[in-house]
């Protein structure tokens, strides 16, 4: 066999041999974003009730727009934001994504006078800053295709810490933003921003519906602004996990798309390696034939 | 028991739907203190403490939940109990839990989470009491 033909059939070896974990990748990121929208929609129950209550306890405590976690601050001088990344590459944009919205974001803050403290989820995005030596208010990693409840509980906390500052309300953030991925169905996903704190929750309370009583006459224990104290550090972690479990879902499809065309790159470098190879091997028998011939012309001659 | 006089009552934590059902009773422990629901309670929204969360149901068969955190609320005979976290007898592992109370009474008042021991003190009152019944 000569030289040439031997090195095409190492070089599609090798392509072979990526095409089987490309295509390994592929899978499991297919059946995991099955499993991710599961626990998407398991957590909708909680979410529901959490918004019922929540609503119900503002409608009847004093004034709800004076709620720490409702008000706005007078001065706005501090922002912080949650950047969803992923912790493993091979997943096309997804991370990429995310950052630039959250640099785009981070712009936007600055240009209104506004210094920006980020926490950052995910692997990439924690080495992003890292890199380029950035200070981060928090960085979370290690669970980013499977978040359970106990992590966005820990960012919930945080984020809550950094907003309420220290003892005497000094130091802490105004406004917080979450930097999630979308997932609109398997071929689409979307980055989106949403600002978390101070809580928008209020608006929507006060519209009573046909009945003319939007809820019922709740006996609240300890009191409506107790239960409110309680409920609302609560719909801050809920939110946190649904960012977190819908950009998990937007992370394995990103990572089944991009393993899809490495693979679909992978056949076509192996078609096109494969005719070379024949090319070469034809070559070779047309040479050694002409060997042989020219070789029996010269010894009859 | 007269028609439509049991409760639905539904347990969800912040990862799935727990547990759905009629039944007769809920008890559970409030900031308050304790407070017992039977069919055609007036409507309630209240916050649990970290407590067992007993629950009989239609057919007699008493269950208990552990709760950690959350509130309950109470319309029309429609209990729904929301907690962070939760877990029915069956989930949870009875050793896990002893050595977490063990571990939590050791580190006394010096303890950096002081919920521990009555998490772990509620696991067990739930595993041991679903246990015996099952």
């Amino acid at each position: 066999m000569g030289a040439q033909l031997r090195v095409f059939r190492r070089r599609i070896r090798s392509v072979q041999a990526t095409k089987k974990i490309t295509k390994a990748m592929e899978l499991i990121a297919s059946s995991r974003i099955v499993k991710a929208q599961q626990r998407l929609d398991a957590s909708m129950p909680y979410l529901t009730q959490l918004v019922d209550a929540v609503s119900a306890a503002a409608s009847h405590a004093s004034d709800v727009s004076k709620h720490p976690l409702t008000a706005t601050a007078d001065k706005q001088e501090r922002a912080a934001v949650l950047i969803i990344t992923a912790d493993r590459g091979l997943a096309g944009a997804y991370s990429t994504n995310s950052i630039k919205e959250g640099e785009a974001l981070t712009r936007n803050l600055n240009d209104k006078g506004m210094t920006v403290l980020p926490f950052v989820v995910g692997r990439k995005g924690v080495s992003y800053y890292r890199f380029r030596g950035r200070e981060t208010g928090g960085e979370y990693t290690g669970f980013t295709d499977q978040p359970s409840y106990a992590d966005a509980k820990r960012i919930g906390e945080d984020l809550l810490t950094a907003f309420h500052g220290d003892e005497n309300q000094e130091g802490g953030v105004d406004e917080i933003h979450v930097i999630y991925t979308h997932f609109v169905n398997m071929g689409t996903q979307e980055t989106r921003v949403r600002r978390i704190l101070p809580l928008e929750v209020v608006d929507e309370v006060i519209e009573p519906n046909e009945s003319g009583m939007p809820f019922p006459l709740y006996e609240f224990e300890p009191s409506p602004e107790g239960v409110l104290d309680a409920l609302l550090p609560r719909y801050i972690e809920q939110m946190v996990y649904l960012s977190l479990l819908t950009s998990a879902a937007s992370e394995h499809a990103a990572r089944r798309r991009a393993m899809k065309s490495a693979t679909d790159n992978a056949e076509e470098l192996i078609r096109s390696l494969t005719r070379q190879a024949n090319q070469a091997r034809q070559a070779e028998i047309t040479q050694e034939i002409s060997e042989i011939v020219g070789g029996a012309d010269a010894l009859s001659a | 028991m007269a028609e439509g006089s049991t409760l639905e009552v539904a347990v969800v934590s912040a990862e799935r739907l727990l547990w759905q059902g009629e039944a007769k009773s809920v008890v559970a422990k409030t900031s308050e203190g304790e407070i017992g629901i039977l069919p055609g309670h007036e409507p309630v929204l209240a916050l649990l403490l970290e407590s067992p969360l007993r629950i009989e149901e239609s057919d007699g068969n008493k269950m208990m939940v552990a709760v950690h955190g959350g509130f309950f609320s109470v319309d029309s005979n429609k209990v729904n109990v929301i907690a962070e976290v939760a877990e029915l007898a069956e989930d949870i592992d009875l050793e896990r839990a002893q050595t977490a109370l063990s571990r939590a009474q050791a580190a006394g008042d010096e303890t950096e989470d002081p919920s521990a021991l009555k998490r772990a003190e509620t696991r067990i009152t739930v595993a041991g009491t679903g246990k015996g019944l099952s």
